[in-house]
């Protein structure tokens, strides 16, 4: 067990591309890392380098205080989880597990006792002596985790080690893999594009994109407190509702309603940002079916009617869809957000941008009708539309 | 789309028949001579009307033919694992590293190849005389080497391809050192490969005839296929096709027992189960 500790650590390509640019992060001993970002962000980059299995251009990576740049991947002691497995095929499970142990002379009997303990763990003593062809998805996968866990090394790096299974077996695996984790208190750094496996798992979450390190934080805090427009939309799901605003004497102008703002969300913005143009962020939930909501808790927000296009009923509460007529916004950010989202973006009927808005399943929303919804003004978030950077983000 | 009609099976059954005729008559032709007596052996009938293992004992009678085969099965056997052995490392490194000089290794390799052997074989028998090389193991090996290895290289690279790079880098990660990765990680899934470049390079260098025959004077290295041709009969009168046809058959064991061994590892699908894709 160990701290890692990133300092300024670049990758540079020959053809002058950087991967990951100037990445300062500092990983505690026994600290779950997640590091999230779509595709081509760096993040299995910045895993590699910690493995060893990719050089560093410059900065510096420290392993128990200890500089490790120029070490060889056999000799960090750490253990990797592949997002392919990668299974030795031609060795039964319990070879593929006491193979590291085997290369280090561990004495057989060791071998054998802590290949047994982590088949133990792992629920996988019936399947020792099979070979990885004839096991099922979230064997091979487990069988991946022993293998790194017999070796009782420094830290484990995980690059995206569930997504390779189904929807099911996922969600049970990334409970098997925090309970593991939390057993055994060793670091670990886990890669993965799925925003809701980091909120799940993380002790803390890395946000990055193209390269660049964006956020680090608890989920909590990642989820309460975005630093800037990227970061809000990708976590949380369903994500957060961006909209054009703009701010005149304590009242934001939203494309639906005049919000006037509570004083924490003006002193958290500090001095007053102007008539800029800004972008508000309005998380689902921090909507609500105004019937629903308590006289009390009213006074927090505002109300408004909207017409509702679509609603979803999710059983424990309902996604209502609406138009806004607002032009769809330009930034780089939310670009980034709908490349990751598939590149499709949702159409209405009544406006150029859609807003959902997560509503109590007692509520009598129904598509078709216009509804009286109300909103949390003390839980907008507002960003620079410029910038993208969050001019509300207490930090 | 599988059915079974008798007439179906009647067909495909008559192609196999043909089809087997065809490529096994020479081979039994052969066989049938070495098994007639030398006064029926001009007879042209295809099954001998006197059997006998005469020409068997005959071949074996004079150490001669022994130690052909004693210098094929050696020069042969030692020419294709040196092969395999070069061209594993060569294969790998060429497909999973990037160094200079890369593309001109593998150009150099095929033109090696590309060389008729009768336009080589000439200069290599003044070059072996003058060396040394004439007449011995090595002056054969060496030759059967540039044609085998390019060859391996070349099958056993589109096998290495084929194998995950994930499963090297779980070896690094796992502790190996590069080597240890290759023997232990990389090679016994390369092995179907390493087989069928075996198997070729072998088949090469023991149907050698023509380096054998210009590079070789005794039998300190003269390989079978070219004792085949050296055979006379007891006596000057005796016609030697029996004996050379016995010889021909006795040539062609080891081969189908090297081929029967080997195939069976020829297995393919060795990765299946390393990843999922």
């Amino acid at each position: 067990m160990a701290d890692i500790v990133l300092d300024g650590v670049v990758k540079r390509y020959p053809d002058g591309f950087e991967a990951v640019k100037d990445l300062d992060l500092d990983i505690a001993d026994g600290e779950f890392m997640i590091l999230v970002g779509p595709s081509g962000c760096g993040k299995s980059t910045a895993l590699n380098m910690i493995a060893g299995l990719e050089d560093i251009s410059a900065g510096e990576l420290r392993i128990e205080g200890k500089v490790v740049n120029q070490v060889a991947p056999r000799d960090r002691d750490i253990a990797m989880v592949f997002q392919s497995y990668a299974l030795y095929p031609h060795m039964t499970v319990r070879e593929n597990m006491a193979f590291a142990l085997k290369l280090k002379k561990t004495p057989k009997e060791e071998v054998d006792r802590k290949v047994n303990e982590a088949a133990e763990i792992l629920d996988l003593n019936e399947h020792l002596e099979r070979k990885p062809a004839n096991l099922s998805g979230g064997q091979r996968q487990r069988v991946a985790m022993g293998r790194a866990i017999v070796r009782d090394p420094k830290a484990f790096l995980m690059d995206e080690p569930l997504s390779n299974l189904d929807a099911k077996l996922r969600v049970q695996m990334r409970a098997e893999v925090a309970r593991i984790q939390s057993r055994l208190g060793t670091t670990t750094v886990y890669v993965t594009h799925d925003q809701t496996e980091a909120m799940t798992l993380g002790d803390r979450v890395a946000v990055m994109l193209s390269g660049v390190l964006q956020q680090v934080g608890s989920p909590m805090e990642l989820y309460n407190n975005p630093t800037n427009l990227f970061v809000a939309g990708f976590i949380g799901s369903p994500g957060m509702n961006f909209m054009p605003a703009s701010l005149d004497d304590g009242v934001a102008h939203l494309p639906m309603v005049d919000v006037p703002l509570p004083q924490n969300v003006l002193d958290r913005m500090g001095r007053e940002p102007g008539k800029r143009n800004l972008i508000a962020g309005i998380r689902p939930e921090d909507f609500e079916d105004a019937a629903k909501v308590d006289s009390q808790t009213r006074s927090r927000g505002t109300t408004f009617s909207a017409k509702l296009d679509l609603v979803e009923a999710m059983g424990a509460e309902y996604y209502a869809h609406f138009g806004i007529d607002a032009a769809r916004l330009q930034s780089s950010d939310l670009m980034e957000l709908r490349d990751d989202a598939g590149g499709v973006e949702e159409k209405s009927e009544s406006g150029d941008t859609v807003v959902v808005a997560r509503l109590n399943a007692e509520s009598n929303a129904q598509s078709g009708k216009p509804t009286e919804l109300w909103l949390d003004a003390t839980k907008l978030h507002f960003f620079d539309a410029g910038s993208g950077q969050s001019l509300t983000y207490a930090g | 789309m599988e059915d079974d009609t008798p007439r179906r099976k009647l067909l495909w059954t008559l192609a196999v028949v043909v089809v087997l005729v065809y490529a096994l008559i020479p081979v039994i032709w052969i066989i049938s001579l070495s098994l007639k007596t030398p006064e029926t052996i001009g007879d042209g009938r295809f099954l001998p009307s006197e059997w006998t293992l005469h020409n068997y004992s005959d071949v074996f009678s004079t150490g001669f033919f022994t130690a052909a085969l004693r210098n094929s099965i050696g020069i042969a056997l030692i020419a294709t694992v040196i092969s395999l052995a070069f061209a594993s490392m060569a294969a790998y490194a060429i497909t999973r590293l990037e160094f200079p000089g890369k593309t001109a290794i593998l150009a150099g390799a095929l033109a090696v190849t590309m060389f008729p052997p009768i336009s080589v074989v000439g200069g290599l028998f003044n070059l072996w005389r003058q060396i040394g090389l004439y007449d011995t193991w090595i002056g054969l090996i060496l030759p059967y080497l540039s044609f085998a290895l390019p060859l391996s290289i070349y099958i056993l690279s589109a096998f290495f391809r084929e194998i995950p790079w994930d499963l090297e880098k779980a070896a690094q990660m796992d502790g190996a050192t590069p080597m240890q990765a290759f023997r232990r990680v990389i090679l016994p899934l390369a092995m179907p490969g390493v087989f069928t470049a075996g198997i070729l390079a072998f088949i090469a260098a023991w149907n050698d005839f023509l380096f054998a025959n210009v590079l070789t004077s005794t039998d300190a290295s003269r390989t079978a296929p070219v004792a085949l041709a050296f055979f006379r009969g007891a006596s000057q009168f005796t016609d030697p096709s029996g004996a050379i046809a016995a010889g021909a058959v006795v040539v062609t064991v080891p081969i189908l027992i090297m081929v029967l061994i080997f195939q069976r590892r020829i297995v393919s699908g060795l990765t299946a189960g390393a990843v999922k894709g």
